[in-house]
């Protein structure tokens, strides 16, 4: 990025760009897909403090996205097309006549081709009291930062004024931080431009039932303030008041169209740059004007994304027609857009297409409405049959179909589409039936032939791989669901087998390897391979994939099963990773480090001088973990069975750092000393870390335990974390940091220690038995199918009724736990594979060898390369 | 390589030179009863090479340098062992390329091998 851009146009012309949405961001991508990024300089202006972020989504910031999993900007493609993008530093005028922006910073570029992308701004009503303390708008992710930070100092209800799309999304997210929270609508019912009567009635009560109150057919008359000028509650023009602690406002919102018209541009009468079918602004054929700021040519604002998308296509076609000429003529023409929206608000599903509300002549309804379950969908169908368009509320699995059949006569009758399944309705209308022009993704306009290709012609077999060829499902994600199917259809119609098998050696998946472990109590990998391998992996030596998978489920099953609970017991011995079969982590030189396990990161004084001394007297590098433990690294295979013998003396025990396993429980010192503590975390920490030590799973697990909302043992990036409550505990799960960071979700809440401890139970065991090699508990919720919500009714609600072999899997776990370490000091046999030669035991290996390094020892790497002939033109992996 | 009758008192030899010498050229390691089938041991020879050692589940025993030509580090034999096509692997347990265990020849990247020995059980 250059802050230090030069004046005035180049030998390149140059593009300027103000404001960096999701529109903008969608404009910088159609001009490198037109190579004009190449041609021309592009310079961006961005009020916002950070890049482009999907404004669709802020909500789930509130669930657990983070700012950064809400970006929508690649910031290696900004480098990679020279884009020049300057954050925080917003357009302040425009000077038409010398075409130029000057920026709040002072920078002033010159422009060949100026575009408008400014977005919009939160309407709020002229109310006395807006503006106190406590009064907040929802358009930003600085906005929900600052809701959030005001709601957890000083909040106990919150009030959303504004019941439509966007009031509904902001009174989600003040529920989500524990407000009661109240919504304020003018219109006599909720969403009033998206649906009907019916269906604002279906929307009311689900959120009643939530514990949402809603206020219908009234207004905001004034924000009471108290003393201290804060928000203390409102005033409606009903003649009631509302106490509350916070006020959002989210009554719509309005074109920022300021700079517009400081420049002289044309704006519609209620605001929004006007423009014609190519998004070029009405008065100067140099300025674009694209988004919820623009004023369409069929006289409307549009305030979603996939319009908005479609005019950023259009001006960036318009712009390459104008730079090449002679090309075959781009014709990209904006003249109106489908407002078809589907929404997940407060949970509950809401979706309207085309004619919603019924405006064609001669048409007619048909309705289905469930008041029980909060259901109702109405479609709208035109005199010769064809759908027109709908509203659906509560359950809108069927949008993506309906709304692509929309215009035309659907094979099926109408009532069928909208009865549930079961109800006399045997015709489940799929995205097969669909015609190839039928659009599946509306945000990027991507039919349902585009998506046939991807799978038949760029050979893509999976979901992700279709969202790359084709960007469909990039957008709202709404057509998602759609997409699936249709990529297994395809597939299927296509003959593709999809091999979902472990590796070369079995066809199954590690889940079905799991089933066949515990039906058939097979405890031989040889016997598993012979019978139910792969026909030409039978009677093989298996490979570096399946065995530790295979050696991983028996012994998560051992006691179970009836094996050998010892990791390195008979068979079970051959098919453990080094770092199992040593039982410590191999180094880069082929030296372990040694990790004791230290419960809940609570360690003696005593404890602390014996790992000193034993560090001291074997040479060993120490080093904090993140774990709250302590590693010693650089001891010799040799040397293992001689450090650990002092540490099991010591009373220490392994830490299974070597395993897919659990690694810790980490802990914040809770109750007991911290003047914040709610509970007594360490000493949680401790049971849960005794209790699933040892315990073989598909990937290694970490957890830790924090004793208020403070969240110091940062449990929400564990795979299963704990965070007290004034009334117990809430259980997060599929939490992970690393290189793939994700907040955990909330599996439930005010737990007591015995619900708590039997839910991990429950959850651990599942996810030991349902999960793919490899693949953490994170990973894990986001494949299954159903997701949390699956994994909620199934380990709080017992729906597969299987929770009762599921605590009694981890009750055979925790009686049969030994420490593996003792139980290989004290077996001579088992010391026998810990020698550095099997006919020199105790000469070392010559290649491990150490220098000094901050008064400590690190690798000697020289050694490493000492007799090995160097690699010529082989990439390492 | 040789197939080795189930029997505890024979010794593995792997031979040092070149295939025309003598039988003085083999040199003992270790018993055959110390292998574990599907697992390796590393041996170090008089001239301070390091083998790694295989058994598989046949009874027929390889034997490879114990360096892995990626790393540097002689850990081969702490790899896992396979088959892949019919051939004998083991895969470094470093970065877990995989080596041919009757040719040495790396089966992620053909142009890297490591060197092999004749071993026998007598």
């Amino acid at each position: 990025m250059s802050t230090t851009a030069p004046v005035g146009t180049g030998p390149r012309p140059t593009i300027v760009l103000v404001g960096h949405g999701m529109v903008g961001q969608r404009f910088l991508e159609a001009l490198a897909e037109r190579g004009l990024t190449a041609t021309h300089r592009v310079v961006v202006l961005c009020e916002e403090p950070r890049p482009a972020y999907d404004r669709v989504q802020l909500t789930s910031y509130f669930s657990g996205r983070t700012p950064e999993e809400l970006s929508v900007t690649d910031m290696e493609f900004i480098a990679e097309h020279g884009i020049e993008l300057h954050l925080g530093d917003p357009a302040e005028t425009v000077d038409r006549a010398a075409r130029k922006v000057t920026a709040r910073s002072g920078l002033v570029v010159g422009y060949d081709t100026l575009v408008l992308a400014t977005g919009s701004f939160p309407f709020v009503p002229p109310v006395p009291g807006k503006d106190a303390e406590g009064c907040f708008v929802y358009r930003t992710i600085e906005d929900l930062l600052a809701i959030e930070e005001y709601a957890k100092a000083r909040a106990t209800t919150g009030a959303v004024v504004g019941g439509g799309l966007l009031g509904l999304e902001a009174a989600g997210a003040l529920k989500g931080l524990g407000l009661a929270t109240h919504i304020v609508e003018f219109a006599p019912r909720l969403m009033p431009v998206q649906v009907d009567e019916g269906g604002g009635a279906a929307l009311l009560r689900t959120i009643e039932n939530m514990g949402l109150t809603v206020h219908t057919g009234t207004g905001t008359q004034e924000v009471v303030t108290g003393d201290d000028g804060a928000v203390t509650g409102m005033k409606l023009s009903d003649g009631s008041t509302v106490a509350t602690d916070l006020v959002v406002f989210s009554a719509g919102v309005r074109p920022r169209d300021q700079l517009a018209r400081d420049c002289g541009l044309t704006v519609g009468e209620r605001g929004g740059i006007s423009v014609d079918d190519q998004c070029r602004t009405v008065s100067d054929q140099r300025v674009f004007a694209i988004g919820e700021c623009a004023l369409a040519s069929d006289g409307r604002v549009y305030g979603l994304v996939a319009p908005g998308y479609e005019m950023a296509e259009t001006a960036a076609a318009t712009i390459a027609a104008e730079t090449a000429p002679t090309e075959t003529a781009d014709e990209a023409a904006f003249t109106g857009a489908d407002l078809s929206t589907k929404l997940k608000l407060l949970g509950v599903d809401v979706a309207s297409f085309g004619d919603a509300h019924g405006a064609a002549a001669d048409c007619l309804d048909v309705v289905y409405a469930d008041s029980r379950s909060g259901t109702y969908k109405k479609l709208v169908i035109g005199p010769g049959g064809e759908l027109l368009g709908g509203i659906l509320v509560g359950d809108a699995d069927a949008y993506g179909t309906l709304r692509a059949f929309t215009g035309s006569v659907p094979p099926i009758a109408p009532e069928q589409l909208v009865l549930p399944a079961g109800a006399g309705a045997p015709v489940q209308l799929g995205p097969s039936a669909l015609p190839d022009e039928a659009i599946i993704c509306s945000c990027h306009n991507v039919t349902k032939g585009a998506i046939r290709g991807a799978v038949t012609e760029h050979s893509c077999t999976t979901v992700p791989e279709v969202k790359k060829c084709t960007k469909a499902g990039t957008g709202c994600g709404s057509c998602v669901k759609v997409l699936g199917q249709l990529v297994t259809s395809e597939l299927e119609a296509s003959g593709v087998e999809v091999d979902k098998g472990l590796c070369g050696c079995f066809s199954q998946t590690r889940e079905e390897l799991y089933e066949i472990v515990l039906a058939l109590r097979i405890s031989s990998y040889q016997q598993l391979l012979d019978r139910y391998g792969r026909e030409n992996a039978r009677g093989g030596d298996g490979c570096e994939v399946c065995k530790p998978t295979v050696g991983s489920i028996v012994a998560s099953l051992a006691p179970t099963i009836g094996a050998e609970g010892y990791v390195l017991g008979g068979e079970q011995a051959a098919l453990q990773d080094t770092n199992d079969h040593f039982l410590a982590n191999l180094q880069k030189n082929g030296s372990y480090s040694i990790v004791p396990r230290i419960p809940g990161g609570e360690i003696t004084p005593e404890k602390l001088i014996v790992i000193g001394e034993v560090a001291r007297d074997f040479g060993l590098y120490t080093k904090i973990t993140g774990g709250q433990r302590i590693d010693m690294f650089g001891a010799r295979v040799e040397q293992l069975p001689l450090i650990w013998a002092r540490l099991v003396d010591a009373g220490f025990e392994s830490g299974h750092a070597y395993g897919k396993s659990l690694r810790t429980v980490k802990s914040c010192v809770g109750q007991t000393w911290c003047r914040y503590g709610v509970q007594d975390s360490v000493r949680m920490a401790i049971d849960l870390e005794l209790r699933y030590r040892g315990l073989r799973s598909p990937h290694k697990l970490k957890s830790a335990v924090s004793g208020c909302a403070r969240e110091c043992a940062e449990a929400q990036s564990k795979d299963f974390g704990i965070i007290a409550t004034a009334a117990g505990w809430n259980l997060y799960v599929g939490g992970n940091g690393g290189a793939t960071p994700r907040h955990a979700d909330l599996l439930a809440q005010d737990l007591s220690d015995a619900e708590l401890i039997r839910l991990i139970d429950r959850f651990l065991m599942f996810y030991i038995r349902t999960a793919d090699r490899l693949e953490r508990t994170s990973t894990w919720l986001e494949r299954i199918p159903g997701g949390l919500d699956h994994v909620r009714d199934v380990v709080v609600d017992d729906s597969l009724g299987i929770c009762e072999e599921l605590e009694s899997l981890m009750t055979a776990h925790v009686a049969a736990y030994r420490d593996e370490w003792a139980e290989t000091i004290n077996d001579p046999e088992k010391l026998s594979r810990f020698v550095s030669f099997v006919n020199a035991p105790d000469t070392p290996d010559p290649v491990v060898g150490f220098v000094p390094e901050r008064d400590q020892i690190k690798p000697d790497l020289p050694l490493l390369t000492i007799g090995t002939r160097p690699l010529e033109g082989s990439a390492q992996r | 390589m040789t197939l080795a009758p189930e029997t505890t008192t024979l010794r593995v030899q792997l031979r040092l030179a070149g295939p025309d010498g003598t039988d003085d050229d083999w040199f003992a390691v270790c018993d055959l009863s110390v292998l574990m089938p599907g697992r390796g041991v590393a041996a170090l020879l008089p001239d301070g090479r390091q083998v790694a050692l295989f058994l598989d589940r046949t009874g027929r025993m390889y034997a490879i340098d114990n360096r892995d030509p990626f790393s540097g580090a002689a850990v081969l034999s702490r790899g896992l062992t396979g088959s892949h096509e019919g051939r004998p692997f083991v895969a470094s347990p470093l970065l877990k390329q995989r080596f041919d265990l009757a040719s040495g020849v790396c089966l992620d990247d053909e142009s890297v091998r490591v060197t092999t020995y004749e071993v026998r059980a007598r």
